[in-house]
């Protein structure tokens, strides 16, 4: 009698919550902390140690695949982020009609297809390319990861796009603004926001990636995670627990700097 | 489209500006507004025509849907008509985008640009019609000064109240200095107090900057208490146009009677005209002069309206009879509702005095006289 039902007030509800917590966060905690180890076991400690940091950033492979991923995540980001707002746009500035639901689904089709099968797919679409062309270059990397960067590009910016108010673009255009002029005073500045979030995310999703990578590389092509994972199936060296700490710190680094802009963009 | 060597002339980005400017301000001419296709065909606009005069404040007064909202945004050029003809100083803008029709919109939830300062709202229109930065200055400055929002050029719009934002849409309208302004129910988001601030107000921008108003609204007061013209509208057409006066006291049908403040409606016969009013018998058997709405066809029966204020109440004979049924104080006068031997029910508003009642209780038999110039017949 009395109380009413209270999810955070159950019994068992901490633990659960710090049984969660720690399932999340140990391993990567784990990681973090033998990249600092002395010796060359990544489970047995010996001390505190820069060394693997040291080796990571002079060993040619490493920084190799560090520039590659960095060049392709740049590019298919940025081609996806320009392609998700032309998308975003045509999609919400327009009456609903037949079709626009299927329409939805096309552009978000990576997010639904299996990674492996589209995979695949570009391996044997490719192939037949590069036979043609004789080209073998990181231009079919960097196509890939455009495709399916789009959608992670695409949605922030459709959220953006459809909590905006519309009467503000007719406003403009009631002051004279041509509709370039009201897109790029009006419409632009109030999508930046969207547009930044949805950039981001794309880098983040192309300098992860593993599967689609791996089918499409051509040999030399290793990105860093490819590289990592080719790594793993020789030694293993706390050298991977201090690439994974510095690709860790980059991502917080990008999460926070995306935060603090959205958060003073939505003060204004 | 015909006109479009007329329309080269004038102002920067395509702009117009009319060489002679003519009598009337806009011209409507038989337009009809058609959304939707084949069997779900809705006519939210159905033949309307109607002339709006320079310097006017004219007001577009109807219920929801009644098509007020469609016809502006057909003004504004947010829309295109399915037939007929705009004429802005007697050129058609009808196919013209907005961008380029010198007639600005006040919104009705304002949208006002918010990543820009007040100031910059101000200036932007003036700034797309690209004026030097010298001259947006110094008319944004101005109309900071005539919307009394100086203080606060520098504020966001997020950061200023509701009334605030009000007047920055205002001036943000007025600065290019439009043929003609649009008002799309701009007062309907203020409290009371403020709304009533912003009727004065808004009449004193329109006396100061003699421009053209063609405001919107849906509350018979406001369209009453502002308006030099005002046309009512139902179900996309117009009933009516007229001064308010002409609007309250010669209502041309009964969806205009009915909508604008109260109205006692009568049946009556028709027995006769005699200078230019018709001589109506009631059902009580009382015979009264009336006047005659325009365009009404001589017919035996007829709709007879009298407002409440215009007819009183006697304890002896009137011209109708009937008995007390409701009395309702409202402070500055009395309402009294009297249910007719005819059984029609008609209602009589009473101006109260400090020292005594009205004079009469529920139940009371008493007698009703219309003036001789209360009554107004209807031509539905």
């Amino acid at each position: 009698m009395g109380s009413r039902f209270d999810i955070r007030r159950q019994t068992g509800f901490t633990a659960i919550a710090m049984i969660c917590f720690f399932a999340l966060y140990l391993p990567i905690i784990t990681v973090v902390v033998y990249a600092f180890n002395a010796g060359s076991s990544i489970a047995i400690w010996e001390g505190v140690s820069l060394r693997w940091f040291y080796q990571a950033w002079n060993n040619n492979q490493v920084v190799d695949a560090s520039i590659r991923s960095l060049q392709i995540a740049s590019v298919a980001a940025t081609i996806a982020t320009i392609v998700a707002t032309m998308a975003a746009l045509a999609t919400t500035r327009t009456k609903p009609y037949p079709g626009l639901g299927f329409k939805y689904a096309f552009i978000n089709q990576p997010l639904m297809v299996p990674e492996i099968v589209t995979a695949v797919a570009l391996l044997i679409f490719f192939s037949r390319i590069k036979i043609w062309t004789g080209y073998s270059g990181l231009g079919y990397l960097m196509a890939a990861h455009t495709a399916f960067c789009i959608p992670f590009a695409y949605l922030p910016i459709r959220a953006r796009l459809e909590n905006m108010d519309l009467t503000l673009e007719v406003a403009a255009a009631d002051l004279y603004a041509t509709p370039w002029k009201a897109f790029r005073r009006v419409t632009f500045p109030l999508l930046w926001p969207g547009i930044l979030a949805g950039l981001m995310l794309a880098f983040v999703i192309s300098l992860d990636d593993v599967v689609i990578t791996e089918f499409v590389k051509s040999g030399g092509q290793d990105t860093l995670p490819t590289y990592m994972l080719g790594q793993f199936r020789r030694v293993i060296t706390p050298e991977i627990n201090a690439i994974s700490t510095v690709f860790l710190l980059i991502s917080i680094l990008i999460v926070t700097v995306f935060f603090f802009i959205s958060r003073k963009k939505d003060q204004e | 489209m015909g006109t479009g060597s007329a329309l080269k002339s004038g102002r920067k980005n395509g702009v117009i500006v009319p060489e002679q400017p003519g009598k009337s301000a806009i011209e409507v001419r038989g337009v009809r507004k058609v959304f939707g296709t084949g069997e779900s065909q809705v006519a939210a606009l159905d033949t309307v025509s109607v002339s709006i005069r320079e310097n006017e404040f004219f007001t577009l007064l109807g219920p929801s849907g009644c098509g007020k909202t469609t016809l502006l945004r057909l003004i504004a050029g947010f829309d295109f008509p399915s037939a007929g003809e705009i004429l802005l100083h007697g050129q058609d803008i009808a196919p013209l985008p907005p961008f380029k029709r010198p007639v600005n919109t006040v919104f009705q939830n304002y949208a006002l640009f918010p990543h820009m300062t007040v100031a910059e709202n101000i200036g932007f229109g003036l700034e797309m019609l690209g004026k030097p930065k010298a001259e947006v200055k110094a008319r944004v400055a101005e109309m900071l000064k005539l919307v009394k929002m100086e203080a606060l050029s520098g504020r966001r719009t997020s950061q200023i109240s509701g009334g605030q934002q009000q007047r920055v849409a205002l001036a943000r309208a007025l600065a290019p200095q439009p043929k003609v302004l649009l008002l799309d129910e701009p007062l309907s988001a203020l409290d009371f107090k403020l709304r009533k601030e912003m009727q004065i107000e808004l009449k004193r921008l329109q006396h100061e900057t003699g421009i053209t108003f063609i405001f919107v609204t849906h509350d018979q007061e406001e369209a009453l208490t502002m308006s030099d013209r005002i046309a009512v509208m139902s179900s996309g057409r117009i009933l009516q146009v007229g001064t308010p006066w002409d609007i309250y006291d010669k209502p041309a049908e009964r969806f205009v009677a009915d909508f604008i403040g109260e109205t006692n409606f009568l049946t009556a016969a028709i027995t006769g005209m005699a200078n230019g009013k018709a001589r109506a018998t009631l059902k009580s058997g009382a015979t009264i002069d009336a006047t005659v709405a325009e365009g009404f066809q001589p017919k035996d029966n007829a709709t007879v309206v009298v407002r409440p204020e215009h007819a009183k109440l006697t304890s002896g004979k009137g011209d109708l009879s009937g008995t007390v049924e409701n009395i309702v104080y409202f402070g500055t006068d009395t309402h009294i509702h009297v249910r007719l031997d005819s059984s029609e029910a008609f209602t009589v508003r009473q101006q109260n005095t400090r020292s005594a009642g009205c004079g009469f209780e529920r139940g009371d038999k008493v007698g009703i006289s219309i003036g001789n110039d209360a009554a107004q017949v209807l031509r539905d």
